[in-house]
């Protein structure tokens, strides 16, 4: 596992509510793993898009990672995610980039 | 070469697996060559609550005075001589762990509820909670508990002046134990202790004289621990509460400071950007812990993260008073509050486009 992934195996992602069941137990029923996925999934592409990048489901629990070029990339969890919008953007991500937070702002 | 010890008390029982916060707690106690780590050990280990204490030492040269100091706890020990802390050691506080691991489930060694690891002077404890988080045996039977810092009253600020290796072991910590506090002025102290607080905002500061006994809430309390969770977050709530007047020199690379956010936070818009903030800026994210007001959880979530490695999730059964705001404390290194503060904002409005802006405190 990548030095950097802050992956627990076997837990899930700490950024899933699934990873931390009692941290996140008295929330509604109808908060499921799958929407909790659907509302990732729609959010980041809103920060993807400013690397011309954008994140679909694959299959199982992976995602694939689309660049403007057609390379892609699976990734497991968004650590994994952000190391490869990395390479298939060539560029750093960054959320402290102000082009990044004012393109955010004008949505 | 640099061996790691292993001390044992007694007791005996079996071994399992659970949930985070039934694992095996692992406290580190770092601080500075003579800043007094094996004393502070020494008196922690006499406290009943400790009894069942395994402790491993890295220390230089074969038979370290650390080892002969703490050596009348024990019963038994495990020399085991590869690597360096900071850099090649983590494969042998892998296989340390994972050796007492095997010999508490089959008996060798008696059962033991909490494992202090003792670092060298000029450690890093990163890679130890990295170790800790990401070996696949390790994360399901340990979990990483408390950090201690011992800074000697006497030579603590020149050695943070001189050593980041110092500045480094402050920034990380839990608590800071000030120790020799009988032989130095008490404006001496002060002097210190603001110093600390720059660097920390949330650690618990506790000085400490010559000989003194600690309780064991040192060591026992953390967010993962059921009974001393609720303690824990009002030590670091109180200490940032405190302290806000202390301002940030910017000559100090190395600083701390907390955001307050009045609306809930979106925790799935949170991960995206502490996820994000972390891959590119985890070396110089030091610490993060925080309390926050997730939209839709009703009860406080725990967040605690060193460098790039985050913990899971924990939780308080109430929110500590009626204040319910986020708040979390960031200890970084060559980064600005204003900066990480309109990010998060920005972010968080990805969720709630509507919402108002969080106010840093």
């Amino acid at each position: 596992m990548c030095a950097l992934c802050g992956v627990l195996g076997g837990r899930g992602h700490w950024t899933e509510s699934a990873a931390a069941p009692e941290a996140f137990a008295s929330r509604p029923e109808q908060h499921t793993r799958a929407r909790e996925r659907q509302a990732r999934t729609r959010l980041v592409n809103q920060v993807l898009g400013h690397y011309g990048l954008k994140l679909n489901d694959w299959s199982g629990g992976a995602q694939v990672l689309r660049g403007r070029t057609g390379r892609t990339a699976l990734v497991n969890n968004l650590s994994e995610m952000w190391a490869a919008a990395d390479d298939l953007s060539r560029q750093d991500c960054d959320p402290l980039d102000p082009d990044l937070l004012e393109r955010l702002g004008r949505r | 070469m640099i061996p790691w010890t292993l001390i044992c008390s007694n007791g005996w029982d079996g071994d399992s697996m659970g949930e985070f916060s039934q694992q095996t707690p692992i406290n580190i106690i770092t601080g500075f060559l003579g800043s007094g780590k094996t004393t502070l050990l020494k008196g922690l280990l006499q406290a009943p609550d400790l009894t069942d204490t395994a402790v491993l030492i890295n220390e230089f040269g074969a038979v370290g005075l650390d080892h002969e100091l703490v050596q009348n706890v024990t019963e038994s020990t495990l020399l085991l001589d590869n690597g360096c802390l900071c850099c090649a050691v983590r494969g042998d506080l892998q296989g340390a762990l994972r050796d007492l691991l095997s010999q508490r489930q089959s008996g060798q060694v008696p059962h033991f509820r909490r494992v202090v690891i003792e670092t060298s002077g000029l450690a890093d404890p990163a890679p130890i909670a990295y170790t800790l988080l990401t070996d696949p045996i390790l994360q399901h039977h340990f979990r990483l508990g408390g950090i201690i810092a011992t800074v000697d009253a006497v030579n603590g600020a020149e050695q943070l002046q001189r050593f980041p290796e110092s500045v480094k072991q402050v920034a990380m910590a839990d608590r800071l134990i000030v120790t020799k506090t009988d032989l130095v002025e008490p404006g001496q102290i002060d002097v210190l202790h603001k110093g600390l607080r720059r660097l920390n905002k949330s650690a618990q500061i506790v000085e400490v004289a010559e000989g003194e006994i600690q309780p064991a809430a040192l060591l026992t309390d953390d967010m993962y621990d059921e009974a001393g969770r609720g303690r824990e977050i009002e030590h670091w709530l109180a200490a940032e509460a405190g302290e806000n007047a202390l301002a940030h020199d910017h000559a100090d690379r190395i600083h701390s400071f907390a955001l307050t956010y009045p609306a809930p936070l979106d925790w799935t818009a949170f991960g995206i950007w502490m996820s994000m903030l972390l891959h590119r800026h985890g070396d110089n994210v030091l610490r993060i812990k925080g309390l926050l007001n997730v939209a839709g959880v009703p009860t406080p979530v725990l967040i605690n993260g060193v460098q790039h490695i985050v913990h899971p999730p924990s939780h308080l059964p109430d929110w500590p008073g009626a204040n319910r705001h986020s708040r979390i404390i960031f200890i970084v290194r060559d980064m600005e509050q204003a900066t990480i503060e309109a990010s998060l904002a920005a972010f968080n409005k990805l969720a709630n486009p509507d919402a108002a802006p969080g106010q840093a405190a």
